[in-house]
């Protein structure tokens, strides 16, 4: 129907939005570190055996500034609290949170003085994996969830 | 029975300063009166016979509500000696309203790093340390956390707020 169909062959039609955010879901870069013993199994899910790569987010990069996806991977203490902040004020815009495990999301078991209860109170999360530690393929469905709120809320709904 | 080495000849030398003797299980446990805790343990250290070299741990108890004990405090330190492969436990005991014990970093100076965790979770401080500050917990740091009276959520503010990024998400 109408301009599609007068289309030279090999022709697509997008939204420049559509297009943007489907480059970004599909190079996602999140930046390397852990915090407890989630990072193993965040790991895990980059190595070779459940292997990342898949998704496009295998290159974790070592410099906030250089990447776009912040899994925070185990519990957050007070004293690790403005880091963890610092490191994602760092971050180039447009850029995402994935509270990994219970630890990150709630403070889990440690409930007392010294961790943060839930990294949601200090920087602002996007998706959350339950479990303790959650396993690679828990983190693999919270990692596409990022991608589909990436499709949903196009190149208007990144500017935070 | 006869009596320890280590124990007499530390009674021979301090008679004053030995407050109490307890062995169990073959492990000695010797209460030193705090203003002699320094040549106590500059003794053991140096007596030819006994050659308490190493300091194995420096620690701090808190018997808030043990019904046998001397005071609430009590640092703790635990000598070996290389020599006679013979191990010792002194307890230096300290009220809550006088926290305060000399430092053995002159005797060990390993002592300095331990004397600054028993600051920093007991709140017990050491005259004369090179180097009094926390250790572990961030400066900012209401109270001392390993008291047995201190809430486990602790006396901070329950908000976490962190300096330079005035934006909280803590809703």
């Amino acid at each position: 129907m109408g301009l599609e169909d007068r289309l030279p062959e090999g022709i697509a039609l997008t939204t420049v939005s559509q297009a943007v955010s489907w480059a970004r879901e599909n190079s996602l870069f999140p930046l390397l570190f852990g915090l407890a013993c989630c990072a193993i199994e965040m790991m895990a899910t980059f190595a070779s055996r459940y292997d990342l790569g898949r998704f496009g987010a295998e290159v974790y990069r070592a410099s906030p500034r250089q990447a776009d996806l912040m899994i925070v991977s185990g519990r957050v203490s007070r004293k690790m609290a403005p880091i963890v902040r610092q490191l994602y004020e760092q971050m180039a815009d447009p850029k995402w949170v994935i509270s990994m495990g219970d630890c990150a999301s709630c403070g889990g078991i440690f409930n007392n003085y010294t961790i943060v209860q839930g990294v949601d109170k200090i920087i602002p999360v996007d998706v959350y994996v339950p479990g303790c530690p959650p396993r690679p393929e828990a983190l693999i469905q919270g990692i596409m969830k990022v991608q589909e709120k990436i499709m949903k809320e196009g190149i208007k709904g990144t500017n935070k | 029975m006869t009596e320890n080495l280590t124990v007499s000849k530390l009674r021979a030398r301090f008679p004053e300063a030995i407050t109490s003797v307890t062995e169990f299980r073959d492990e000695i446990t010797v209460s030193v009166k705090r203003e002699a805790i320094v040549p106590v343990c500059q003794f053991l250290r140096d007596d030819p016979d006994l050659a308490y070299s190493f300091l194995v741990d420096l620690t701090s108890v808190d018997y808030l509500e043990y019904p046998q004990k001397e005071a609430r405090f009590a640092v703790v330190y635990l000598l070996h000696s290389y020599k006679n492969n013979e191990r010792i436990r002194l307890k230096v005991w300290v009220e809550e309203n006088d926290a305060v014990v000399p430092t053995v970093t002159g005797v060990w100076s390993g002592a300095n790093w331990l004397e600054r965790e028993v600051y920093d979770m007991m709140g017990i401080t050491f005259a004369g340390h090179p180097d009094m500050r926390r250790i572990l917990l961030t400066e900012d740091w209401v109270d001392h956390p390993q008291r047995k009276d201190f809430p486990v959520f602790g006396k901070q503010d329950p908000v976490v707020r962190i300096k330079g990024f005035e934006e909280n998400f803590d809703k």
